[in-house]
C-alpha cells in the first residue's frame, strides 16, 4: 500500500514536534525514518499508524484519506520498542489476539487463529514456542513476536518504532539481517523508526533523514552518504571534518591562503567546506592545500585518526590515515580532500 | 592535613559495620520487644475476643447469632458492603485510568482528593453528610419535599462508607497503571481492538492482581467502618444497625456475650482478609517483579 503524507504539521500543547512534512512511499518498500532524539521521527511514525492525529495537513492510505481514520481502520501492523507483548498471554495468543477481536464473519475460528499463528511463528523463526509466556523468552525473541503479532491481521503497512532498539549490538545485528529477509519474502510496505545510522543505511531501500520536527533529506544510502544536501546531514551521516573558509574569485581560502580547491559556482563569502576524514589526499609540497600541526593521534581499528590544527585560528579537524602511514609520525601534515562540498556559512 | 582525617575515617567506618551485625544478646532483646508488643496490643486482644465469644459455649454463640437484630446487622452490613465495593471498584478504575493515561490540568489536585478520606476523621466525614441530607441541611428541605429518605437509612450509610473507602481501589492502581503506561493498551488498539476489548483482554488482566488487593481492603474497611456511620446511621435497631454499631450497643447494654459473638465475626473478616492478603502479596509481589522485568 502506498502512502502519502501531505504538508503534515503535529503540535503538542503548541509545541510543534512536525513543521510542514512531506512524504511520499511507495508501494512494498522497505524505508527508515532515521534522525537524532526529538526529531519526529516517531511522532511521524505514529501519526501514520492513526496514534496520533495531525494539527494540519493529510495523510493517505493509497488514494484515500486516512487523517481522521482511527488506528483500527488504518489496518497498521505496529511494533513498539519494548515490544508491548501482553504478558498474561502465551505466545500464540499474543499473536491471535488481532483475530480474536475481530467481529462477525471477518472472525476466524479458533482453530484458523491457532494454524495462523504457528504459520506465522514459522516464518519468525520460532517454531514451538506457542505456548511460552513472554517472560520466558529473549529480548530478540520477544520482539519477533512482536512482529508475528503485527503480521497477523495482514496490515496495509508494517510500522516499526525503534525495533531493535533495546537489544545488544550483536542479536541487533542479526535481527536487522532477518528483517531485511521477512521484508523481501512478503513485500510489506514497511517504515521504521532509528536513531542508528548504520541501521538506516544497511537496511532500508531509502532513508529519511529527520532534524528538529522536518525532513532534511530523502534518498538511498549511497545518495544520503555521498551527496548530502545540508550540513546536518553531512555531520549527522558518517564521520565528517568541517572547516571555516573564505570563497574568493572561484577559489576557496583559509585565512589568505587558497587551497587548492576551485569552486566557481559557490557564492562569494564566508562557508563552511565539509569532507569525509578518510576521502583526503596527502600532499608533500603545499602548494594550495590545508596545512596543520598535529594535536592528537589515534588508533581506530584498521586507521589511525589524527587530529590537525589548522592556521592562526587553531582550528581542529579531522582525518584518516592507513596505519603504517609515515605521515602519522610528523608533526606537520599537508592535505587536499578529494571529495568536498560547500554550505554557506551558518 | 591528610593524615589525621584519614584516621578519624578508619575507626568511625568499623564501628558502623559493628552496628549493622548486632550482638546476639541485642538482637534477642529486639525481638522479644516486638513480638512481646504485638502479642500484648494486637494478639491478646483477638484471643480475648474469641474467649469471650464463647465463654458461655456453643450454644450461646449460635443463639446470639441467630437474634434477630444481630442477623438484621449481619444482613445491613452485607448490604452496604455489597453496593459499596462494586461502586468503589467501578470509580477506582476509572480515578486510575484517568490519572494514569491521561495527561489533564488539576491532575494533581485529583490525585490529592483521592486521598482526602484517609486524612479526614470519618465523624467528620458523617457529619459533612448530616450537613449535606439532614432536615435542617442543605439539601434536607429538598429531599423531604420528594420523599427521599437519605439520613438514618440505608443510603446515608452507604454514601458514608462509599465516602470512607473509595481510595482503596484508586490509589492501589494509580501507581500500578502509571508504571505500566500505555504501550499494551496501544498495541491492542492496533490489532483492531475496539476500547472495550483492550480494557477487558489487556488493562484488566494487568492489574488484576492489584485490583483484588484493592477489593480487598476496600471491602474489610466498608464492612468495619464504625464512625462514619455511626453517625448517619441514627442507631435504629433492626434497622440501620450494621455490626460494628450493634457490637457497641450490645456492649453498651451490658451483653458482653453478645457482643463479643459479632466482634468475633468482624475479628474472622480480619483475619481472612489478613490470610488472603497475605497470598496475594506474594503472588502480586511476583507479577509486579515480572512485569518490572519485562
Amino acid at each position: 500500500m502506498e502512502v502519502r503524507v501531505a504538508n503534515v504539521r503535529k503540535e503538542f500543547e503548541r509545541f510543534p514536534a512536525l513543521h510542514d512534512v512531506s512524504l511520499d512511499i511507495k508501494s512494498g518498500e522497505l524505508i527508515a525514518l532515521l534522525g537524532p532524539s526529538g526529531s519526529g521521527k516517531t511522532t511521524l511514525l505514529r501519526l501514520i499508524a492513526g496514534l496520533e492525529r495531525p494539527t494540519k495537513g493529510k495523510i493517505f492510505f493509497g488514494e484515500e484519506d486516512a487523517s481522521q481514520k482511527s488506528i483500527q481502520e488504518r489496518n497498521v501492523g505496529f511494533v513498539f520498542q519494548h515490544y508491548a507483548l501482553f504478558r498474561h498471554m502465551t505466545v500464540a495468543d499474543n499473536i491471535g489476539f488481532g483475530l480474536k477481536v475481530r467481529h462477525g464473519p471477518s472472525r476466524p475460528s479458533a482453530q484458523e487463529i491457532r494454524r495462523r499463528a504457528s504459520e506465522l511463528l514459522d516464518l519468525v523463526q520460532l517454531s514451538g514456542l506457542e505456548k511460552r509466556y513472554p517472560a520466558q523468552l529473549s529480548g530478540g525473541q520477544r520482539q519477533r513476536v512482536a512482529l508475528a503479532r503485527a503480521m497477523a491481521i495482514e496490515p496495509a503497512v508494517l510500522l516499526l518504532d525503534e525495533p531493535f532498539g533495546a537489544l545488544d549490538a550483536q542479536v541487533r545485528r542479526e535481527l536487522r539481517r532477518w528483517l531485511r529477509d521477512i521484508h523481501d519474502a512478503t513485500g510489506h510496505t514497511t517504515v521504521f523508526v532509528t536513531h542508528d545510522q548504520e541501521e538506516a543505511l544497511e537496511l532500508a531501500d531509502r532513508v529519511v533523514v529527520m532534524s528538529q520536527g522536518s525532513i532534511e533529506q530523502v534518498g538511498t544510502a549511497d545518495e544520503i552518504y555521498d551527496t548530502p544536501n545540508s550540513p546536518f546531514v553531512y555531520g549527522f551521516i558518517g564521520e565528517s571534518s568541517a572547516l571555516p573558509v573564505k570563497v574568493e574569485d572561484g577559489q576557496v581560502w583559509i585565512a589568505d591562503r587558497p587551497i587548492g580547491l576551485s569552486a566557481p559556482h559557490a557564492p562569494q563569502g564566508e562557508a563552511t567546506l565539509f569532507f569525509r576524514p578518510h576521502d583526503v589526499d596527502l600532499v608533500d609540497e603545499c602548494n594550495g592545500c590545508i596545512a596543520g600541526t598535529v594535536a592528537a593521534s589515534r588508533r581506530v581499528a584498521g586507521t589511525r585518526r589524527v587530529e590537525l590544527e589548522i592556521g592562526g585560528e587553531r582550528q581542529r579537524v579531522e582525518i584518516e590515515l592507513p596505519v603504517d602511514h609515515p605521515a602519522a609520525q610528523k608533526s606537520r601534515v599537508a592535505f587536499r580532500p578529494r571529495r568536498w562540498k560547500l554550505f554557506p556559512a551558518p | 592535613m591528610a593524615d589525621p582525617e584519614i584516621k578519624s575515617y578508619a575507626p568511625h567506618h568499623e564501628s558502623q559495620s559493628a552496628a549493622v551485625t548486632e550482638s546476639r544478646p541485642a538482637k534477642a532483646v529486639l525481638m522479644i520487644v516486638t513480638f512481646a508488643f504485638l502479642g500484648i496490643f494486637l494478639l491478646l486482644p483477638l484471643i480475648v475476643v474469641f474467649n469471650e465469644a464463647f465463654a458461655k459455649g456453643l450454644s450461646a454463640y449460635t443463639e446470639a447469632l441467630t437474634n434477630p437484630d444481630t442477623r438484621s446487622a449481619i444482613h445491613l452490613t452485607l448490604l452496604v458492603a455489597a453496593i459499596s465495593v462494586p461502586l468503589n471498584i467501578v470509580f477506582g478504575i476509572s480515578a486510575a485510568w484517568a490519572i494514569a493515561k491521561f495527561e489533564f490540568k488539576g491532575k494533581a489536585f485529583l490525585t490529592t482528593l483521592i486521598d482526602l478520606p484517609f486524612s479526614v476523621s470519618p465523624v467528620i466525614s458523617g457529619l459533612v453528610y448530616v450537613l449535606l441530607f439532614g432536615a435542617q441541611g442543605l439539601l434536607g428541605g429538598w429531599l423531604k419535599a420528594h420523599g427521599i429518605v437519605i439520613l438514618f437509612a440505608v443510603p446515608g450509610i452507604v454514601l458514608a462508607t462509599i465516602f470512607v473507602t473509595f481510595p482503596f481501589v484508586a490509589r492501589e492502581l494509580i501507581p500500578l497503571m502509571q508504571e505500566q503506561g500505555n504501550g499494551d493498551e496501544e498495541a491492542a488498539l492496533s490489532l483492531g481492538a475496539n476500547g472495550w476489548q483492550a480494557f477487558w483482554y489487556v488493562t484488566l488482566p494487568n492489574v488484576k492482581w492489584g485490583l483484588l488487593y484493592g477489593v480487598l481492603l476496600c471491602n474489610a474497611r466498608a464492612m468495619g467502618e464504625f464512625g462514619a456511620v455511626s453517625v448517619v446511621s441514627g442507631h435504629i435497631r433492626g434497622l440501620t444497625n450494621t455490626m460494628p454499631l450493634h457490637v457497641e450497643i450490645l456492649y453498651n447494654e451490658y451483653n458482653a456475650a453478645a457482643a463479643f459473638t459479632v466482634a468475633s465475626l468482624l475479628a474472622g473478616l480480619a483475619l481472612v482478609t489478613l490470610v488472603l492478603k497475605t497470598l496475594l502479596e506474594m503472588r502480586y509481589g511476583a507479577e509486579l517483579a515480572a512485569t518490572r522485568g519485562h
